[in-house]
């Protein structure tokens, strides 16, 4: 059986900028898969160029073992959309908008009839089902365009950034039905820069940065290939860096120690990478205190995925997230995304 | 067969691969008019709920028709040519400058929908061709173009400047369509070509009087410098418009009638009528490719 989605050394450019350098990464059938990265990784482009919307300038890219390259139309009825930006005809109520989309998939109309109030009632819309889109709210939104995208019963179902702009309640909500779903057996792709939501739904994913994927597995998998525990040192709640430097070289010498790396950008607390199961942190602490060093704060834990991410990428996914914002140009790409 | 596509109602969240094989029907056709029927109906509710586009396009023409039609009240009879005043020899001109208009805008909605991103909607969807978000636009247009046409054929009525047979309103209906088809085309062209809703409508600005006042829209040929002229000669709109008038003030006319009168010589109605054919060819061969590289 092949594969809900093959993507093999895909790489698209728009103008200079190299929005996909090589990403290459499988989607099994039956499974929720998330690609992680931060805004302008390159996650929406990939998106893009899997559902038809951007041509791909090299690669290979299959849904349910069609290309999408030589047969973008046939690739169209496996699966289902739904976009970041939720685009309703806002002077179309919600189930005059399902008629349009399902009459776009060429459903017979007594299937489309059943099939809409099958998914209006699912995802509780059925009281809003007459009132124009230009009314709902962003949540409602949302479930209309979720709906849309599974009228014609798709083997697979994109999200890019389904749950941005929610509140909480509707976050869980999306997530519950995102999971229901994947029960019913629907294959999943979602995108998303929120970790605890690719680690919350994810069965695997793809960690992506700067247009390339830097890490593909299970969530538990890269969670136990980036080692042992993780500590967190705080000297001082500000330290200075030539203390937080003669704490490192301190704690190097110990035996349980893997790695020390000192974060500039968290006020240079220490990030311990250390052997899983010793108990370190009294030792951590009185070896502090040999060398005339308090001890602000210190915890252990589990590594996390964004553990996995700073492994994988070198910066921690919201730092990544606040270097991009600098210099990403939001109108220009949205006028690429346009023209493409 | 039709049993089994139904989807199981206590699992209608699971995929159904047979519906993606059976909507793949050999039957291209069918398809092409549900999506085009489906997105022609969209465009309606739209009309239907924000009527102003309408409502505006019927007061234009008949404001320009009374104003017009009064600032040249006190020329002389006969000074246009036929046998008329002015505000009848105007009508034609109104008509054919109305439907123009309208066909002009088309690209407008669609320039919309791509910049709010209802656009990419249509192109993830398995259509059997994106000419059929062009068919709607142009059925759309067609049919308001129609009823502007009606009320101002109407309102010319009542100002006295007569009423063609029924075989001349055919022929009124069948010229709409084709200058309507051409410029449509040409706008939903350049909806996809050009950057943004703003160029857009620079270009409609740019066009839509220079071609009315080059055109027999307002005066007749005789009256004009011999360079427009020949300009206005060479405009699409003058080829609507010119037939149109002889239709209004001619009871008997075939197709082997003079309308028109160029500086190279006489026209008959087959020839204009061939001429405007050609026009949307033209436009429509020129517009492939830009909506190829769209609609890949």
């Amino acid at each position: 059986m092949a594969a809900a989605v093959v993507i093999e050394h895909l790489k698209k450019k728009y103008g200079a900028t190299e929005a996909v350098k090589d990403i290459s990464f499988h989607v099994e059938k039956g499974e929720i898969f998330g690609l992680l990265g931060p805004n302008g990784a390159g996650k929406s482009t990939t998106i893009r160029c899997l559902c038809t919307l951007a041509k791909p300038d090299e690669g290979k890219i299959e849904v349910c073992g069609v290309s999408v390259r030589d047969r973008p139309k046939e690739a169209r009825k496996y699966f289902g959309y739904v976009a970041q930006e939720v685009a309703l005809d806002k002077m179309l109520t919600g189930r005059e908008l399902l008629k349009l989309q399902a009459a776009l998939y060429h459903l017979p109309s007594a299937l489309a009839r059943q099939r809409i109030e099958q998914l209006l009632n699912l995802l509780g819309l059925q009281d809003y089902g007459d009132q124009k889109t230009g009314t709902y709210s962003g949540g409602l939104r949302r479930r209309l365009d979720l709906a849309s995208g599974l009228l014609h019963q798709p083997q697979l179902l994109v999200l890019d950034e389904p749950t941005v702009g929610l509140d909480i309640e509707s976050r869980f909500v999306m997530w519950d039905f995102l999971r229901q779903l994947r029960e019913a057996g629907t294959t999943v792709l979602i995108t998303s820069h929120y970790l605890e939501e690719i680690d919350a739904l994810a069965d695997r994913l793809a960690i992506i940065d700067r247009g390339l994927v830097l890490a593909e597995g299970s969530p538990s998998q890269l969670k136990d290939q980036v080692g042992g525990d993780r500590v967190t040192l705080r000297i001082r709640e500000f330290t200075p860096p030539q203390e937080a430097q003669q704490a490192k070289q301190q704690l190097q010498t110990l035996p349980f120690v893997e790695e020390v790396i000192i974060n500039e950008a968290q006020g240079h607390s220490l990030n311990l990478v250390v052997q899983r199961d010793c108990n370190p942190l009294t030792q951590i602490e009185q070896n502090l205190q040999s060398i005339g060093l308090p001890t602000f704060s210190l915890a252990q834990s589990r590594p996390s995925l964004d553990d996995v991410y700073l492994a994988a990428t070198g910066r921690t996914l919201m730092d990544a997230e606040l270097a991009a914002a600098g210099t990403r140009d939001i109108k220009k790409e949205q006028k690429q995304a346009m023209k493409s | 067969m039709s049993q089994s596509i139904l989807p199981n109602s206590s699992n209608s969240l699971a995929p159904n691969p047979a519906l993606a094989e059976m909507t793949t029907g050999e039957n291209e056709l069918a398809n092409f008019v549900q999506e085009t029927l489906a997105l022609t109906q969209r465009l309606f509710i739209q009309l239907q709920r924000r009527p102003s586009t309408l409502m505006a396009g019927v007061i234009q023409p008949l404001m320009w028709l009374i104003l017009f039609g009064a600032l040249f009240y006190k020329a002389p009879q006969g000074l246009f040519g036929f046998d008329v005043n002015y505000g009848q020899f105007l009508a034609p001109g109104i008509i054919v400058f109305t439907a123009f208009s309208g066909a002009l805008n088309a690209g407008l909605p669609v320039m919309f929908d791509r910049e709010f991103g209802f656009l990419n909607r249509l192109l993830v969807a398995p259509l059997t061709t994106r000419y059929s978000i062009v068919a709607a636009s142009t059925l759309y247009i067609i049919a308001l173009a129609f009823i502007q046409t009606g009320v101002i054929v109407g309102a010319s009525a009542l100002l006295g400047a007569g009423l063609p047979g029924i075989g001349g309103l055919i022929a009124i209906a069948t010229i709409v369509f084709l200058i309507v088809l051409g410029v449509t085309a040409l706008s939903l062209g350049l909806a996809f070509a050009l950057p943004g809703h703003i160029e857009l409508i620079a270009v409609i600005f740019v066009t839509n009087l220079p071609l009315l006042f080059a055109s027999t829209a307002l005066a007749p040929l005789s009256f004009m410098a011999n360079w427009l002229k020949w300009v206005a000669s060479f405009n699409p709109l003058t080829y609507a418009i010119e037939p149109i008038r002889y239709l209004y003030f001619n009871s008997d006319w075939g197709l082997n009638s003079v309308v028109m009168t160029a500086p190279w010589g006489e026209m008959n109605f087959a020839v204009v009528l061939t001429v405007l054919v050609l026009f949307d060819g033209v436009v429509l061969a020129l517009i492939q490719p830009l909506l190829r590289r769209r609609f890949a």
